[in-house]
């Protein structure tokens, strides 16, 4: 029910496939069927009624399902890599290293850390640096990783490789959790054994597990859970050595960047999103992964699989906040939603629909992040619990004013005490709230509010986007 | 010198406040929740007795 939609201008090369020469603009062409059947506004409706109109330096976008890049036995196809310019030789690391910090490549699993610098740093690391896929996503609306792994095993493993000679590494790791990524990467390994050697190693499948500490300690054989920091991976991470952890976008920006040379600046400036929203009544899901450009307005992105007439969006996952009146207008960038309050996170945005409630979509979230907590970090078991309880009260209209006082004050006061960014995550939604949502968290009081009431006991089931 | 809370390691036990209330608050349920990250000059002695006061080794000194 996750529908694949490219809305790179036609020619541009992606993630999600060899672009197709020729395609109409705009061709639409959906690769799964879900985009449309929602109940709300469809795409090829707003095409016909003139939608689309270019955006500013974005080029000619065009709308279309990539060119299936998976092969008839269902992994992606080697001798059609190869011939793409996959797996080139790499004669000297440090070329491909500047070109990724001209072109200002930064991380896709969260945080946005420059790319470049974090290869920089482990490579200046004493000792012999590991290298490590990270394809664990643990933010329940986001599907990126997990379909390139299922669908790009060759272009992830590329990457890989070539990480490990801009940094030196005698030792590559691909992380996950997903049962057909980790049959895709091992078909993958087993068609073109990767040098450095690869390691395949499975974790469980939860919000902390791609934290890139709980990374370390798991593939060291630990549980994957997070640890203080510092140190952080780069200094001391698998078996002690400086290790990379990288988001495996990353690594096919990374492999895309060098098989692509001419096309760099626009490859780092390119995001793969998830984005899903309130379902229709029918239970007809309107997701998507597209991969678009940087800069593009949210409200694009929404009216693409029929939730523009949204009136929040929750950002970066569970990570980056409620957003209200005004979120149209917000660019999918990093420091531009940073700047706003909110963060761009892994790239999935979830759209709550105006009959839908942004106190239900709270409490929902920090109810799964509370129930996902590791129990590590006594602030946050008892942070996250007065979250999700003080939001629950709010929900069921039992909050008071000192209600509302508290949860302001833990919004500033938590974030950042925790291991990792959960508690961090479960205030900002808590924060982010109040900030945009006053008036109807007001509202709440003594009254019973039928989206609030009916979602009592998500525990946010409905923030979970399906892998297409 | 830094002084660096371990938040997986602290249980709240709240000795490390006593010797550095300059440095160290405790949250409304009992957790350690520096005050700063650099300890200012004069306060390294109190910082050394909250490290020392930690059941749990939460806490730790770099330079």
């Amino acid at each position: 029910m996750t529908g694949v939609l490219s809305l790179l201008p036609d020619g541009r090369h992606g993630l999600l496939g060899a672009p197709l020469p020729g395609a109409g603009l705009p061709g639409v062409v959906e690769s799964s069927d879900s985009v449309a059947p929602s109940g709300g506004e469809d795409l090829a409706r707003y095409l016909a009624e003139g939608g689309y109109a270019p955006l500013p330096g974005a080029g000619q976008p065009g709308v279309r399902a990539p060119s299936d890049p998976v092969a008839p036995s269902g992994g992606e196809d080697l001798a059609r890599y190869l011939a793409e310019g996959g797996y080139a030789p790499l004669p000297v690391p440090g070329l491909l290293l500047d070109r990724i910090a001209a072109a200002g490549l930064r991380g896709r699993g969260g945080a946005g850390f420059p790319a470049a610098v974090k290869l920089r740093a482990v490579r200046d690391a004493p000792g012999r640096p590991v290298v490590v896929a990270n394809g664990e996503e643990g933010e329940p609306g986001s599907v990126k990783d997990r379909w390139l792994l299922r669908h790009r095993p060759h272009l992830v493993l590329d990457g890989l490789r070539l990480a490990a000679a801009m940094t030196g590494a005698g030792r590559g790791c691909v992380y996950l959790s997903d049962a057909g990524a980790e049959q895709a990467v091992r078909r993958a390994l087993a068609e073109r054994p990767c040098d450095p050697p690869v390691d395949v190693v499975r974790t469980e499948h939860t919000y902390v597990a791609g934290e890139e500490t709980a990374v370390v300690r798991r593939i060291d054989g630990g549980p994957a859970l997070p640890t203080a920091k510092p140190p952080r991976p780069f200094e001391s991470g698998v078996g002690g050595a400086p290790t990379l952890v990288a988001n495996v976008e990353t690594l096919a920006r990374v492999a895309l960047m060098h098989a692509r040379p001419e096309s760099a600046d626009a490859v780092a400036g390119t995001h793969l999103v998830t984005l899903s929203g309130t379902r229709s009544r029918t239970g007809a899901d309107a997701a998507a992964l597209v991969e678009v450009p940087a800069g593009t307005h949210l409200k694009v992105l929404a009216d693409l699989c029929g939730h523009g007439r949204a009136e929040a969006v929750l950002l970066g996952g569970l990570f980056g906040g409620l957003h209200g009146a005004g979120w149209t207008d917000l660019p999918l960038d990093h420091d531009r939603l940073r700047a706003a309050g909110g963060a761009l996170g892994c790239g999935a945005l979830h759209f709550l629909h105006p009959e839908d409630c942004p106190v239900a979509a709270a409490h929902e979230a920090a109810a799964h992040l509370a129930a996902q907590s590791a129990r590590q970090c006594g602030v946050c078991v008892s942070g996250t619990g007065a979250l999700a309880g003080a939001l629950a009260a709010v929900a069921r209209g039992e909050a008071d004013h000192d209600t509302t006082d508290r949860l302001r004050r833990w919004s500033e006061q938590l974030p950042g005490r925790g291991a990792c960014g959960l508690l961090d995550a479960a205030a900002r939604i808590a924060g982010s709230l109040l900030t945009h949502f006053s008036d109807r968290v007001d509202a709440h009081r003594g009254t019973v509010c039928p989206p609030c009431w009916a979602t009592s006991n998500g525990e946010g089931h409905r923030f979970t986007v399906p892998v297409p | 010198m830094k002084l660096l809370l371990d938040s997986t390691r602290c249980q709240g036990y709240g000795l490390c406040q006593e010797p550095a209330p300059e440095l160290i608050d405790l949250d409304e349920w009992g957790y350690a929740q520096l005050r700063v990250g650099d300890v200012p000059p004069g306060d390294e002695e109190a910082a050394v007795a909250a490290v020392a006061a930690c059941p749990n080794s939460a806490l730790r000194l770099v330079k």
